[in-house]
């Protein structure tokens, strides 16, 4: 990642300690890891039957889609819409007594179910491994899948639960007081994975929730 | 959003906020496992001082299905009704460790003195106060009507969305009725338009400070006011002296001028909804045929009860309202206003 960063002040600073940010991704890095990861998934399952992708709610679910229309694009007989779908997870977390007041996302199984499938949770970065503990039960409150497997864009590692993914797009290792953000044109109007560090800030570092 | 006392101090986000969340709670009960882990450990007490049955329910329901732990404590044949106060009932339940407290008081007011008077920590949320609010019971008449005729008329997706440009007409008992306090000012702050139709009697003092246009004629507000959404509340006969309490001359004529029935039922638009808080009154103010069309969405009304109160206690209990606080504060610097997450 040394070769990329170029520790770009972030803008719009507001006359505090300044945040640096590097960019780790960019849209072709992301476009490159996705492809490959559709094509793990479908060397990993022996092609696309049964399989579900489960996006997480925000960032997880375009990435889903995304990777859904790359799985119909390998694969001919798979439709992209009846692939993807979304799983929220923000009532299964451990952590909503200490946080504010989290917004509930949407729930979407696509077809059939999940009974008897192979369900990929997809989400952009993997890091305590605690939002994946939340999904899997909130899974397993939706039916008895065959298999779950987990894609991540980035795992930043700093993992707090017994928890690995199946396919992972980047790993950056990281310091904890660092945050990693992974942009979207879905949502944010760019592809990108920066790294945010904030200097001179000891003692406010960012804790693993 | 700290307490639910009444709809007058919910602005439009935090109301809108509420029947978005109701509609994702609502999902959840489309299962086939309805119970969810999201309140556990977490203790919600029913304190009803007043006879209940679908509002009792409907919050231990919601409540157990968010996994919280219920109490139930009614007033009849507890200390209460050996003359215990509503203080000392307030401190036994904080001793017990309550995280919300469900009340339902006849005395207007009794969930503000409870929520503020500081006797127990816990969040109160307002089940209906004598003649003041219900503010849970506006909630989900207000997202059976986002549902019904916001969003192509139910077809397409209406979160985020509010009421603006749906006239809704409230019918009846206005006097009694904290159903219909808690709607108008529901309603208006959604973007909702009410007129409240009632004989003259049963129409409070006051109500020109209402947000609210007031008739005395039914058949003039059906053919020429064209409501969305047709409202009829309970005649309070207990709260009435005798059969009409002077109120009106004879249920008979009530039921004329203000009674919906099959003729009225008609004369609506043709996607015109009718709702009742419940438990009606067939024959009095509601029609059998009109309370049994498919028009009248009253069991609708019960089960978006449930996911519209599941919503409410999630608001209030979930979330660490300290932290939210300090998050709000540093949200300014950051820029966004949603937490970022970057915890998977």
């Amino acid at each position: 990642m040394s070769s990329q960063s170029t520790g770009v002040p972030a803008d719009g600073g507001t006359g505090e300690t300044p945040t640096v940010v590097t960019e780790v991704m960019g849209v072709p890095e992301i476009g490159r890891a996705l492809t490959r990861i559709a094509h793990e998934i479908l060397e990993r399952n022996k092609g696309g039957t049964g399989l579900v992708l489960l996006g997480i709610p925000t960032r997880g679910l375009p990435l889903a889609h995304r990777l859904a229309d790359r799985l119909a694009r390998v694969e001919p007989g798979l439709d992209a819409a009846a692939l993807a779908g979304s799983l929220d997870v923000t009532m299964y977390r451990d952590d909503l007594a200490h946080q504010p007041t989290r917004s509930i996302g949407a729930t979407r199984v696509p077809g059939a179910g999940i009974d008897g499938r192979v369900v990929v949770l997809v989400d952009d970065v993997l890091f305590s491994g605690r939002t994946i503990r939340a999904a899997l039960d909130a899974l397993s409150d939706l039916g008895r899948p065959r298999a779950v497997q987990l894609a991540a864009l980035v795992d930043r590692g700093h993992r707090e639960l017994p928890i690995r993914a199946d396919f992972v797009g980047k790993n950056l290792p990281t310091s904890l007081s660092e945050r990693v953000r992974v942009l979207l044109e879905e949502t944010d109007g760019r592809d990108a994975v920066v790294i945010e560090t904030r200097r001179g800030d000891g003692e406010r570092g960012e804790e693993p929730r | 959003m700290r307490h639910l006392l009444s709809t007058a101090d919910l602005d439009a986000a935090e109301a809108v906020r509420i029947l978005d969340t109701a509609a994702q709670m609502a999902a959840t009960q489309a299962r086939e496992i309805k119970k969810l882990p999201t309140l556990r450990g977490r203790t919600v007490v029913n304190l009803f001082f007043e006879d209940s049955t679908r509002t009792r329910i409907s919050f231990e329901t919601a409540a157990k299905r968010l996994s919280a732990d219920v109490l139930n404590f009614s007033a009849k044949g507890s200390s209460v009704s050996k003359g215990e106060s509503l203080k000392d009932t307030a401190l036994t339940l904080q001793a017990m460790g309550a995280d919300a407290v469900i009340v339902r008081h006849p005395a207007s007011g009794a969930p503000h003195v409870l929520a503020h008077a500081g006797w127990t920590t816990g969040a109160v949320v307002n089940a209906g106060d004598g003649m003041h609010q219900h503010p849970t019971q506006a909630l989900l008449d207000a997202y059976t009507l986002r549902r019904h005729l916001v969003g192509d008329g139910g077809r397409s997706d209406a979160s985020g969305r509010d009421l603006a440009g749906v006239h809704v007409a409230i019918v009846g008992d206005v006097l009694h009725s904290r159903v219909a306090r808690s709607n108008v000012h529901l309603l208006h702050t959604l973007g909702a338009r009410v007129t409240l139709v009632a004989p003259p009697t049963l129409v409070p003092v006051g109500v020109e400070a209402w947000p609210a246009q007031v008739s005395y004629d039914l058949d003039e507000v059906v053919a020429d006011g064209k409501p969305d959404a047709v409202m009829m509340l309970r005649v309070q006969r207990e709260r009435m002296s005798s059969a009409g309490g002077g109120f009106f001359p004879s249920p008979l004529e009530y039921t004329r001028g203000y009674g919906l029935d099959g003729r009225r039922l008609a004369a609506l638009p043709s996607h015109a909804i009718v709702l009742h808080p419940g438990p009606m009154n067939r024959g009095l103010e509601i029609s059998a045929e009109a309370a049994d069309s498919p028009r009248a969405v009253v069991v609708e009304q019960v089960a978006n009860g449930v996911a519209v109160r599941m919503a409410v206690l999630y608001l209030l209990l979930a979330g660490d309202d300290a932290a939210g606080r300090e998050t709000r504060a540093d949200a300014g610097t950051a820029g966004s206003g949603e937490t970022t997450r970057d915890d998977a």
